[in-house]
């Protein structure tokens, strides 16, 4: 579904992905960690096409894509950023922000699949005609999701969803995403610093440091502890004495 | 006891309503190492800086009892808190970032810390601020000590904050959020730095965080805070004993790496817990 082979970014003399290689199946959910710095948010802004100073070989079911995206590649791929109070736009009201991606596929009936994307996010209906400002953090983050998903992508690009979040409210949007990708049969890149959370929804992990994925392992193995690469075993064992309440 | 806090009680007033942010929190701190954890707008930073006096001006703070070591702080005059803040309690925020001055170098403003405090010849301060980089565990002192703040990690930052908080010898430090905007391998050394530092100086920690496994790890004891009001206080080794619904929750709700769950359990927020 996505194939990403020796991808390559470059800020001036300063290289930040250095050859990053990674395949994800369709229906299947793909975790990168890594620290800030490490390259993760440059892989996930390469790939939604937010960075087109790449080289390398992207695929998308088995298309490649190149730098400059067509319409139909942003109806297939959507993201959801981290923090929603910057990523919605503060004086268009809920039906604007989900009607925008609605009218730029010139995709119909708004009015029933806003009332449908609100549903499926959990929100109740008076939302429609808020502000993001009237909402919650937790409500925003519903927002952002909805509107990734109203137009019917197949690829959702998550670049740490929950972590400007409370951790109740964290739970909710972890369950509600396992939920949507069950039901729509999405597939998921989701780059976050937190394991627990990357191994909580994905079955594949890869770990970045310096710009280079220097070791790709399912997330059971992640969890048992069998590691090949002294940095994986760094960030788990971090990741591990926190958890351990005394 | 160095800070006592009797039913405190913060409110906000607007043209139409008060909305009361705090809701009667009662903590003691001494020379301990003091948690406070809850979500956003539980009023756990309000509570502290109440204790700082630093609330905007809007806020109506009433108590029957707001001391540290000794002084009334809801009586005391401009000066005396003057002599409280920075001095003998230190104040360490969430992103080093927007509490350095960008354009000061990190040499002066650790100095003028130091100066502002202790007073001392300008020799004197700058050999004193040096050592206070050591302390941090800055590996080049004297290098960082000409370097802007840009020119720094966010964890080299959060050193230097500590740094310039614990040249006039306080008593008590105040960490709001010290390590949120940090890496996982950057937090666990600045979290380790200050519990090492507090111990050997004999200070009080008021560690605040949203976190509540992290903060268990390097506190004595641990206040869970909800909606104004704390609903629990516990032994930090006794977390997993805790009775209160809203701790258990917010220790549930957590995706683990060694216990996988196939769904995370969600709050079920109880009405009664605003009231108890």
């Amino acid at each position: 579904m996505i194939d990403v082979d020796q991808l390559r970014v470059r800020f001036g003399d300063n290289e930040v992905v250095k050859g990053v290689s990674f395949q994800v199946p369709a229906g299947d959910s793909f975790g990168i960690v890594g620290e800030s710095g490490s390259g993760k948010s440059t892989v996930l802004r390469a790939l939604s096409g937010l960075n087109n100073a790449w080289t390398g070989h992207i695929a998308i079911n088995g298309e490649a894509v190149g730098p400059r995206r067509d319409r139909a590649f942003f109806r297939k791929v959507q993201m959801v950023f981290q923090d929603p109070y910057g990523s919605l736009h503060p004086r268009q009201t809920i039906d604007r922000i989900l009607s925008e991606p609605l009218l730029v596929h010139g995709i119909g009936e708004i009015e029933r699949r806003i009332e449908r994307a609100l549903a499926e996010v959990a929100l109740p209906a008076a939302v429609r005609f808020r502000y993001p400002h009237q909402l919650s953090g937790g409500q925003r983050q519903r927002v952002a999701i909805a509107r990734a998903l109203i137009a019917e992508p197949e690829v959702l690009l998550l670049d740490e969803p929950t972590s400007a979040l409370d951790v109740s409210v964290q739970a909710e949007i972890l369950n509600l995403l396992a939920d949507l990708r069950e039901q729509r049969k999405l597939t998921y890149i989701l780059v976050s610093h937190n394991l627990a959370v990357v191994a909580h929804l994905c079955p594949r992990v890869g770990v970045m440091i310096g710009g280079q994925m220097v070791e790709q392992l399912s997330a059971d193995d992640l969890r048992g502890g069998h590691t090949r690469h002294p940095h994986t075993a760094e960030l788990r064992s971090l990741s591990v004495g926190l958890e351990e309440v005394p | 006891m160095l800070v006592d806090i009797q039913n405190l009680r913060i409110a906000f007033e607007t043209r139409t309503s008060v909305f009361e942010a705090v809701r009667g929190v009662s903590l003691n701190i001494g020379t301990e190492k003091l948690g406070i954890v809850g979500e956003s707008g539980s009023g756990k930073s309000l509570t502290a800086r109440a204790l700082m006096r630093l609330l905007p001006t809007n806020a109506r703070v009433t108590a029957d009892r707001l001391t540290f070591d000794g002084v009334d702080i809801l009586k005391a005059d401009e000066r005396a808190m003057l002599r409280i803040r920075g001095k003998r309690a230190g104040f360490i925020l969430q992103d080093p970032k927007y509490s350095l001055n960008p354009v000061m170098t990190i040499g002066r403003q650790v100095t003028e810390a130091w100066r502002t405090h202790k007073g001392g010849g300008r020799k004197e301060a700058k050999e004193a601020a040096i050592d206070l980089l050591a302390q941090v565990r800055i590996r080049e002192p004297r290098r960082v000590y000409d370097l802007y703040p840009h020119e720094v990690s966010g964890g080299m930052g959060q050193r230097i904050m500590i740094a310039m908080m614990l040249a006039p010898d306080p008593q008590l430090l105040i960490a709001d959020e010290p390590t949120s905007a940090l890496d996982a391998t950057v937090q666990a050394e600045i979290l380790r730095l200050m519990e090492d530092l507090v111990s050997q100086r004999g200070m009080g920690l008021l560690l605040i965080s949203h976190d509540l496994p992290l903060v268990s790890h390097f506190c004595d004891r641990v206040a869970v805070m909800y909606a104004g009001r704390v609903v629990e206080e516990l032994a930090a080794g006794d977390l997993s004993k805790a009775q209160h619904p809203y701790t258990r929750g917010l220790l549930n709700c957590l995706p683990s790496l060694i216990h996988p769950k196939p769904r995370l359990p969600v709050l079920n927020r109880d009405e009664a817990w605003l009231k108890s």
